[in-house]
């Protein structure tokens, strides 16, 4: 006769599964908690007034338009220079880069670069690129003191470096995901290696690209060390817009030598340097819960771009 | 000689230290199927792969001797790696089709090539397909996922992306080892119908099958070719004792 009933019980393994459970229910609960209090002391605060409208009465009154404005355009931007950077970068280190020390140390550094806390990058962009970039162009270019000042397209470029291994590493893992299969398929229809990624290997990526792209709005968009003192303004009371006049026709843009208010630094002041706590707070908290809707929204629409290529390959 | 496509003369093959074909001195026929037995490791990939330089795509590998195709040394220099891979096609031990729609896989090739033109794409989709014995399946289904069809269906159109680009010669790399039985009776009725315009060097570890389908049969072991004759001669009076002991099951 086969021995069919249970021995004795798995000690070991129920253990290690409650474990786990418990591990995981902490974090949800950790999480709920948190975005409970945010929604809870933020939802007052919340109306249409509130996101539509400039900050009064030194901050104790009025909306956060400027400031989620200025998160949206310094967030794009960061975005524009990023991804094309960081996406170049991954697939020369993956496709066309022999493996030798130098890359190797390219490689570690990458991964290293992702863990410089974000002060270190404000500094970083105040020298390089405000102070070395900036003032190299001003003295070239005679402009007096035009591009070596605090702007909206220095802390989008600071936030760009910021967020670039994120880029790289993501992408560096998709293009490694596509089956060589793929690629052989690819070379022996007579492809050359270019036409080989462009066709197959990069439309295989995109998802992965996506996901680098998520990770990358999520931490630029919440950041509020690297842009302290690279344009992130107190109070503004006008957007970073400019109209760009063609002819007769003008189109507002946003531009990028301007100063700009920022949803992060915005809830940094208001905890720190508010004039009447009492009444910031509400503020305050109202400005979290935006912050957080927003860069869901921005993730979002990364999402749904990522859900349609993967749906295009059929592998969902 | 003409009816002889493929020469290769003293070849020997690498890979770092290790040196993975000895001394390969062979003549391929034209418009023929020759097959590579041979128990695994025994280098019957890695050559057909030489065929085609496959192998350059793999860091440390060394290559000395001659291969040439129609005359033409394609080791040379001078000789172009993309249009030389397009005149021999491949297909693989497991089905590759990229994660595009039926329509796009069979029109990788040509696109590439430069041809844009809707009508010509179209028909080349049909024909290949046609000569692939996958039309009457995959007609009304153009423009779904290619991954969405059987495993056999997969590896016939595998066989007719490879047509697309209208090679001379085609080589197979186990084409049916993942196959069941039936999808791999159509593939090697479909060597059958290929022989008539094009070169086939199938390997394979089926025996049956390379006495199925082949007319020239080669003999690998451990990166020699011990014999190369008539499929029906390997089979039934194989001239060297290994051959025998192969084909007849004592080892392999």
């Amino acid at each position: 006769m086969l021995e069919l009933r249970k021995k004795k019980k798995d000690f070991v393994g129920s253990i290690s599964i409650w474990f786990v459970r418990i591990m995981f229910f902490s974090l949800v609960i950790a999480l709920v908690l948190l975005i409970g209090k945010i929604v809870q002391q933020g939802i007052g605060s919340i109306s249409l007034e509130f996101i539509l409208d400039d900050p009064k009465n030194n901050m104790t009154e009025g909306g956060i338009f400027p400031a989620i404005f200025g998160t949206i355009a310094v967030t794009l931007i960061m975005i524009l220079l990023a991804v094309p950077l960081g996406v170049c970068s991954a697939i020369y280190l993956n496709e066309y880069a022999k493996d030798s020390f130098f890359t190797r140390i390219i490689r570690t550094s990458i991964n290293n670069l992702a863990g410089i806390p974000s002060i270190v990058f404000g500094l970083f962009g105040l020298g390089f690129f405000i102070l070395f970039i900036g003032r190299g162009m001003d003295d070239v270019l005679e402009t007096g003191l035009l591009f070596g000042q605090p702007a909206l397209i220095w802390a989008s470029a600071t936030l760009a470096v910021l967020v670039l291994p994120i880029v790289i590493v993501s992408t560096l893992e998709a293009l490694n995901s596509v089956p060589k299969s793929h690629r052989d398929a690819s070379y022996g229809l007579g492809a050359t290696k270019w036409q080989t990624i462009k066709n197959v290997v990069l439309p295989q990526a995109r998802p992965g690209i996506l996901t680098g792209t998520i990770l990358a709005i999520s931490r630029g968009a919440g950041e509020t060390a690297p842009i302290l003192f690279l344009g992130a303004a107190f109070f503004l009371p006008n957007l970073p817009i400019t109209d760009l006049c063609i002819g007769d026709y003008c189109i507002p843009i946003i531009n990028p030598a301007k100063q700009f208010m920022y949803l992060a630094y915005h809830i940094f002041i208001l905890a720190t340097q508010s004039s009447n706590p009492t009444k910031t707070l509400p503020i305050q908290y109202g400005s979290t819960l935006v912050l957080i809707v927003l860069t869901f929204m921005l993730n979002i629409t990364a999402i749904i771009f990522r859900y349609r290529f993967r749906k295009a390959l059929g592998r969902l | 000689m003409k009816d002889i496509k493929i020469v290769t003369k003293n070849l020997n093959l690498f890979y770092g230290e290790k040196q993975a074909l000895k001394n390969i001195t062979l003549n391929i026929p034209d418009k023929k199927v020759t097959a590579f037995i041979g128990p695994s490791g025994c280098g019957k990939s890695t050559f057909l792969r030489v065929l085609n330089r496959m192998n350059d795509l793999i860091d440390n590998v060394k290559i000395d001797g001659e291969v040439s195709v129609d005359g033409v040394n394609i080791y040379d220099k001078n000789i172009d790696v993309v249009n030389l891979r397009k005149n021999i096609g491949m297909v693989f031990q497991k089905s590759n089709l990229f994660p595009k729609t039926i329509y796009e896989n069979i029109v990788y090739g040509p696109k590439i090539n430069g041809i844009k033109d809707k009508k010509t794409l179209d028909e080349i989709v049909e024909r290949t397909c046609q000569q692939s014995a996958i039309w009457d399946e995959v007609k009304d289904r153009l423009n779904e996922n290619a991954l969405s069809l059987s495993g056999g269906q997969q590896q016939r159109l595998c066989i007719a992306r490879a047509l697309a680009v209208e090679p001379e010669i085609i080589l197979m790399d186990e084409p049916a080892s993942a196959l069941d039985p039936i999808s791999t009776a159509k593939i090697e009725e479909l060597i059958h119908e290929l022989k008539q315009k094009y070169t086939i060097v199938i390997v394979t570890h089926n025996m049956q099958q390379a006495a199925r389908v082949s007319d020239m049969t080669a003999f690998f072991y451990l990166g020699e070719l011990i014999e190369f004759d008539r499929t029906t001669k390997i089979f039934t009076n194989p001239s060297k004792k290994q051959t025998e002991d192969y084909v007849t099951g004592r080892f392999g």
